[in-house]
């Protein structure tokens, strides 16, 4: 597993207090994780914060799962 | 109670009468304050006054990109944000018939659409912290409407409104917001009524004489405490029963 795939795993069982073993590939943040829409939001600030980026609101609202955030994060990094 | 310590509070429009009255109450118990204001030497006076724990960061609210900055100015000055007071407000006061779109927009510009900007600024360090408190300075006359006040009284109605929205937004997150609505207060601008104006204002208010600004001030005070933990959207008048609402 990718080093930026821990840290966004560690970020996600941090805020969301889930199960690491939950936090699958496609697993949603709303769907299967228990987030709300304000949790998306701070997820998406402490992605941003980790790895020194910018995720504009557009490319944020297409965050959805664990994967789609590790695949951000790996391109924009 | 009402402690204070270890906050850190941004007041726009420190440099007028309540905003000034705000920021020695926030001081006074005991918070680090940044002043705001377009008049640079009022707020540098007053922080020399305060002592340590207070800051200058002058700001033209009617300069979008000066609004833009404020946050992060306060936050280099203070290290953070935790306590915003948006009291600053303009008026442009004339009769609907009259009024221009320039006087309308100049108000709402002002009065709510920075107020708006540096709240959505602000939660972002008040999210992290799982701490926060806004405390909107609205008027009576965003309840009551008053003549020649149409921009005025819409953009603090509209003030009222969007507070109500963020304080449901963040409330999990230990950030409060509300208002304090206060009536006439006695300032350097009432000053200059006649004393047959002011007794003729008095007439209208049960209590008989207009308030203090520190009467004001006490309100934001109790808004910005921990105690007022569970207090979060509401619109806390001070107007000495002028309107009951």
């Amino acid at each position: 597993m990718s080093d930026i795939s821990d840290r966004v795993k560690k970020i996600v069982v941090e805020h969301l207090g889930v199960d690491e073993a939950k936090i699958t590939e496609g697993a949603s943040f709303i769907d299967d994780l228990g987030a709300d829409s304000l949790d998306t939001v701070e997820l998406v600030m402490a992605f941003e914060e980790e790895f020194g980026i910018e995720i504009p609101d557009d490319a944020a609202e297409n965050i959805q799962t664990f994967g789609d955030a590790v695949k951000f994060i790996t391109e924009a990094s | 109670m009402f402690d204070l310590t270890g906050k850190r509070a941004l007041i726009t429009g420190a440099s007028g009468g309540i905003g000034a009255a705000i920021a020695r109450a926030l001081h006074g118990a005991g918070a680090t304050v940044a002043l705001s204001g377009t008049r640079e030497a009022p707020l540098s006076a007053l922080a020399a006054e305060l002592g340590e724990r207070a800051h200058v960061v002058p700001c033209n609210l009617s300069d979008p990109e000066a609004v833009a900055g404020l946050i992060k100015a306060a936050t280099d000055a203070m290290g953070g944000v935790d306590i915003l007071v948006n009291n600053a407000g303009i008026t442009r006061d004339n009769l609907a018939m009259r009024m221009s779109h320039a006087e309308w927009q100049d108000v709402i510009d002002v009065n709510l659409s920075a107020s708006s900007k540096l709240m959505r600024a602000a939660m972002r360090g008040m999210m992290k912290a799982r701490w926060g408190r806004v405390v909107n300075i609205t008027s009576v006359v965003g309840a009551t409407g008053n003549p020649g006040q149409m921009n005025y009284a819409a953009a603090k109605a509209g003030l009222v409104g969007a507070s109500k929205a963020l304080a449901q937004e963040v409330a999990s997150r230990g950030i409060t917001v509300n208002c304090v609505a206060p009536g006439f207060i006695a300032t350097p601008m009432t000053d200059a009524l006649t004393d047959d104006q002011k007794a003729a204002i008095n007439t209208r208010i049960p209590a008989g004489r207009m308030g203090t600004p520190e009467e004001i001030a006490s309100a934001v005070l109790y808004l910005a405490s921990p105690e007022a933990g569970y207090s979060t959207g509401a619109v806390l008048h001070v107007n000495g029963g002028m309107a009951m609402v």
